[in-house]
């Protein structure tokens, strides 16, 4: 009977769920969501070391710098963004969130650049290159490719929590469509932080190698 | 009116945003100065452009992407509420007992069709020689049977019966994620129609394994092929983590993680593994797309890639994929085989540590595919023992269905007899898988029709008899009426033994030889394969009599009452159907559900406050 007394007030299902037990049965579907993208992440990072060990091409390591330091400091802005929804501060919010979307519009940018620069390409070798060991092509523009497409599909999720932000949607106890895109933003910064030292660092300096 | 608007808005987007994205790829590449057709990279871009669309018109703006740009939606519940009799499995319904419906009839649909695939197969193999279709179609045929078998025996069981029986099962009203849940099974039918459409887009070569470098060269329909199966795998992904999620939250007051039935423990853990490797197949495919239409090369072995990366990738995928299907078929039989014999369940928590097992020893057995691929020799010794490491927690849930049935009360009715033909079935999977599994024997029986007739002995033998079993166990449940015993227990002997003779002849040639995927063999084997062709025509002729009573049923049979078999699971103390909430009452858990006949056992659920004309609430304490 204890079992009754407990939960005979509560209404049971998906269709009348409390809020709060929304939020966490959101917050648990968001993180096995990234659970499975890690996967497809993962395999592709396997991928690159199973294909061709540490080698690496010569990439722009300022510019690898720079977009890194870019997406990092998004995170920080978007950090910055969710605890001020927390505190009830629209304008802080709606200013971080925007913040949040340039970096990552430079960041795109950054790695559209560095494609047009790239001294390497896909499928045939350039002046110096192992012309039997080209994969180094495929795998960065994938790798970045994929990882990219996250950046922007982030971008456009975050353009749409300010523009519902502005419009007056959300308030401080309920935010989840900020917190979620957030979430996700961060999860995509994550991913980075693994590949930039697969792509960039693991040869050392960027020297032709191999 | 509701059907056809729903189908034909959902056509109507997916066509115009088909042809948008055929425009935008061709002005992409104009752009950057490429040709602007080519067949392969446009249709990609359209179809993912079309996907988007059908899915849109289809009902998820309404209900879903209008509330991304802050606009009012509709009622995503408004459609199950309504009394649209049939028409409410033509539209998007976010209630889980249409969607399993849904999902059960489309694979049973695919499953005959695929099938009929199998029967042209078998007609070209009857003897050496014969040229009933030309060797292209052959091959296309078989990739076609191929793969979507493989789609049925991922989702059927899971999609169809689970997506039904689940939220059920633990109490709940619905999926934890019900718009998820419709969206999962709308993915299905683009995929199904551009399967379908593959045959006429070039055909298929490569099987449903689709191994560089023919999956690269060919000029099939290979890059339809692998769109159509990476959203598979998105729907599957989708629906095992709204499983997984489900599971763990929704549950009744009372209902732990002792007291779930078997069934949904196997899809507890058939979800995890959905949820963790489907990501494997999907980039595989990826790859095999961009070495196909970008011109990257993954597995392009004169520019540095490796094939071999392709069978890592697909088969840490494909070989979870095998306990994807076949742990639904052992979460039925033991579900079945509970009820049916009377008494409880033998060694619960011992079944339930061996899904669990399995769960943690499919991931590291994925190379017995590859012992003849040229992988290093050291590889070798590990994955034969780490695959012959997870016969332990299948002779676990063996131990327990063999114990629940020794001294039980056999109730012998349909459901109870596909149940025990998955334990039969499977243990002669069982013993061939280790000749597979054993390097030695492996290197001669590779690619043979031995390989065929053991993973047909396990998958169709364990899963499919489990998928029927399911059905004719839930047939009162999901339609309200009795199926006929008589049609059903024929279909069963007819398919057991259709199914017995065809694939137990077939170990024959594979050990002589034969190869698999060939058009044709040695004269020698005639003998054989006529046997096993006669007897596959007949394990196929088994299936109109399953239609027959299926549909003739549904339509006209015996209206049947909420609990038919005196089971103590949730799901039986509701009407047959169910009501769209499912309980009119909030449920609460007491017992274990397979206490048959134990003195003084907790009912498994009570109603609070007691229904009133509710049926059977007492849930069978007194059984």
């Amino acid at each position: 009977m204890a079992v009754i007394a407990a939960h005979g007030a509560q209404t049971h299902g998906a269709g009348h769920m409390s809020p709060a037990k929304r939020l966490q049965v959101n917050r648990v579907g968001l993180w096995l969501f990234f659970f499975s993208e890690s996967i497809i992440f993962g395999l592709l990072f396997t991928s690159r070391f199973f294909l061709l060990g540490t080698h690496q091409e010569h990439v722009d390591q300022f510019l690898g710098l720079v977009i890194t330091i870019v997406l990092l400091a998004s995170s920080v802005t978007a950090y910055t963004a969710e605890t001020a929804m927390e505190k009830g501060n629209r304008k802080l919010a709606a200013w971080s969130l925007f913040a949040t979307i340039l970096l990552g519009v430079v960041f795109a940018i950054g790695v559209g650049f560095e494609w047009s620069v790239a001294e390497f390409g896909i499928k045939t070798a350039v002046e110096g290159q192992d012309p039997h060991n080209v994969v180094w092509g495929t795998v960065f523009f994938s790798m970045t490719g994929l990882h990219a497409a996250h950046v922007v599909s982030g971008v456009l999720m975050l353009g749409l929590a300010l523009m519902m932000l502005l419009r007056g949607h959300f308030s401080k106890d309920s935010h989840w469509g900020i917190s979620s895109t957030i979430m996700y933003w961060h999860f995509v910064d994550v991913v980075w932080v693994f590949y930039y030292p697969a792509l960039y660092l693991v040869a050392g300096g960027g020297t032709h190698t191999g | 009116m509701y059907a056809a608007t729903t189908i034909g808005g959902g056509l109507g987007t997916g066509l115009l945003s088909f042809y948008l994205g055929l425009g935008v790829a061709a002005l992409l590449r104009s752009l950057f100065g490429f040709d602007a057709w080519d067949r392969d990279f446009n249709a990609s871009i359209g179809y993912i452009f079309g996907l988007i669309g059908w899915l849109m018109g289809v009902g998820m703006w309404g209900t879903w992407g209008r509330e991304w740009f802050g606009a009012k939606i509709k009622d995503p519940h408004a459609n199950s509420r309504k009394e649209l009799g049939w028409q409410r499995y033509f539209m998007f319904n976010v209630d889980h007992k249409v969607i399993g419906v849904q999902y059960l009839v489309t694979f049973l649909v695919v499953f005959i069709l695929a099938g009929a695939m199998a029967m042209v197969i078998r007609l070209e193999l009857m003897d050496s020689g014969r040229d009933f279709v030309s060797n292209k179609t052959y091959n296309t045929v078989l990739g076609m049977h191929g793969i979507m078998m493989v789609a049925v025996a991922v989702a059927a069981v899971v999609g169809g019966l689970g997506n039904y029986a689940v939220p059920l099962m633990i109490g709940a009203d619905d999926m934890a994620f019900p718009r998820m849940n419709a969206l999962s099974y709308w993915l299905v039918p683009p995929v199904a129609v551009t399967l379908l459409l593959s045959p006429f887009l070039g055909g298929l070569e490569t099987g449903w394994t689709a191994y560089p470098p023919l999956s690269v060269l060919t000029q099939s329909a290979q890059t339809f092929w692998n769109l159509a199966i990476i959203t598979f795998g998105l729907s599957s992904i989708l629906g095992g983590l709204n499983f997984v999620v489900t599971v763990m939250f929704m549950r009744a007051p009372g209902m732990t993680w002792g007291r779930l039935p078997m069934f949904v423990w196997s899809m507890f853990v058939t979800a995890w593994l959905a949820l963790l490797y489907t990501q494997g197949f999907a980039v595989a495919l990826i790859m095999v797309t961009l070495d196909r239409i970008a011109g990257m090369g993954f597995f392009d072995a004169a520019r540095g890639g490796d094939p071999l990366l392709y069978q890592h990738v697909f088969w840490f995928y494909s070989h979870p994929a095998v306990y994807i299907m076949i742990l639904p078929g052992f979460g039925i039989a033991l579900e079945v085989i509970g009820h049916f014999s009377r008494k409880p369940l033998f060694a619960y928590r011992y079944a339930v540590g061996a899904f669990l097992g399995i769960l943690g020893l499919s991931g590291v057995v994925w190379a017995h595919h590859m012992f003849t691929a040229g992988i290093p020799n050291y590889l070798h010794g590990p994955f034969l023992v780490a695959t012959e490491l997870i016969s332990i927690p299948t002779g676990l849930i063996f131990l327990s269905a063999l114990g629940t049935i020794w001294m039980g009360k056999l109730w012998l009715r349909t459901p109870m007899l596909f149940a025990l033909a998955v334990i039969f079935n499977f243990a002669c999977g069982g013993v061939t898988g280790i000749f597979l599994a054993d390097v030695p024997t492996d290197i001669h029986l590779q690619d043979t029709y031995f390989v065929v007739a053991h993973f047909h002995y396990t998958i169709v033998g364990g899963e499919i008899f489990g998928l029927f079993a399911g059905i004719y166990y839930w047939f009162p449940k999901i339609t309200g009426r009795m199926y006929n015993e008589k049609l059903a227990k024929l279909h069963f002997w007819w398919m057991f033994i259709g199914f017995n003779v065809t694939f137990f002849i077939m170990h024959w040639p594979g050990i002589e030889g034969m190869n698999r995927r060939i058009a044709d063999y040695p004269q020698s084997l005639e003998t054989a394969n006529l046997i096993v062709s006669l007897s596959a025509f007949m394990l196929g002729a088994s299936f109109l009599v399953f239609i027959y009573n299926f549909v003739n049923s549904w339509v006209r049979g015996p209206a049947a009452e909420a609990n038919p078999w005196g089971a103590r699971t949730l799901e039986w103390q509701t009407s047959s159907p169910p009501p769209v909430e499912n309980f009119l009452q909030p449920p609460v858990i007491a017992g274990h559900p397979y206490d048959y006949g134990v003195p003084g056992a907790a009912p498994h659920v009570t109603f609070y406050p007691p229904a009133v004309g509710s049926p059977a609430g007492g849930g069978g304490g007194g059984q």
